[in-house]
């Protein structure tokens, strides 16, 4: 399986994410944000961090990027695009999932370890998962996510809420929403679902000594998912 | 010519660096407020010198790139 990893200026979990990948088995090849094509891929990721020191908003530079008119038309081929953290508000700004990130309620950058609830199982990221919760990290201070009501029904009608927020028994209610996201949403899917954008982090829970293993049971079965 | 555009926050979406703002303020004695919503201005001084082409242009660059439209308005309000 061959992935792609895009490097923009100020993308800080690129090489995380590099690390991960080719820990699951991915051939994986960094690509530059100012390039114009993509190399062959299965998998291309948008990851986290701070392109363009989060200037205008965030993502919206980047959004802009060369490299991103080719990954608009991989993903509108059926290609699978997903966006991590910064490469999430990366994906809404340029149009390929819906809805915006809004700064956190609070005001906190946030830097914690959460779990999530997956919502929806029918798609190439969650298939055949074996766990329902995972538990994930999140490092963000715009990951509060908005939409209008009618986007908001379009997407709960198209079953595109892909993670929920919530406690470790799967409990999602505002207690367990850390940054304000509407119906604690942590991440959603295009109508089609192959594009994927979330806030938490898979990619830094893939070491037991380190962190958890969540991350681990997330990539081991995208890869085999993609095969 | 100089186009001098803002943008704001839709009615309905969440302003808590406003919010902020207005706790702030009444804090200090300023009372008689009702609400806040932060906002951005840009100055963008460009080559042309037709006003209806520059604040056409203008308009182009706030729906590409200046504002979200899912969240924000923009309005120019000067050009000279």
């Amino acid at each position: 399986m061959n992935s792609s990893v895009i490097t923009f200026p100020g993308s800080n979990c690129d090489r995380d994410m590099d690390v991960a990948l080719k820990k699951f088995g991915f051939k994986n090849k960094m690509v530059w944000h100012d390039d114009l094509e993509l190399p062959k891929s299965d998998l291309v990721v948008l990851p986290g961090g701070f392109s363009y020191g989060d200037y205008l908003r965030c993502g919206s530079m980047a959004s802009k990027s060369k490299i991103m008119q080719s990954v608009l038309n991989f993903a509108k081929g059926g290609g699978k695009v997903m966006g991590i953290c910064n490469g999430f508000q990366i994906l809404v700004e340029a149009g390929l999932l819906p809805g915006v990130l809004l700064r956190n309620k609070y005001l906190e950058f946030i830097c914690k370890n959460i779990f999530v609830k997956i919502n929806n199982k029918d798609n190439s990221y969650f298939k055949d998962i074996k766990k329902d919760i995972l538990e994930f990290h999140i490092a963000h201070n715009e990951g509060n996510y908005f939409c209008s009501k009618e986007q908001l029904k379009e997407i709960d009608d198209n079953n595109q809420i892909a993670l929920f927020y919530s406690n470790k028994t799967g409990i999602i209610n505002e207690d367990n929403n850390p940054n304000g996201s509407i119906k604690n949403i942590a991440g959603i899917f295009n109508k089609e679902k192959n594009v994927l954008g979330m806030m938490p982090h898979p990619e830094r829970m893939i070491d037991p000594v380190l962190s958890g293993e969540d991350g681990s049971i997330f990539f081991e079965n995208l890869i085999n998912n993609l095969k | 010519m100089k186009i001098s555009v803002i943008i704001t926050l839709k009615k309905d979406v969440l302003d808590p660096q406003g919010k902020v703002i207005h706790q702030t303020l009444d804090g200090m004695g300023f009372e008689n407020i009702n609400e806040v919503r932060q906002g951005k201005y840009f100055e963008i001084s460009t080559k042309e010198n037709d006003k209806k082409k520059s604040e056409e242009e203008v308009r182009e660059m706030c729906k590409k790139l200046l504002a979200n439209l899912v969240i924000e308005n923009y309005k120019i309000i000067d050009s000279q």
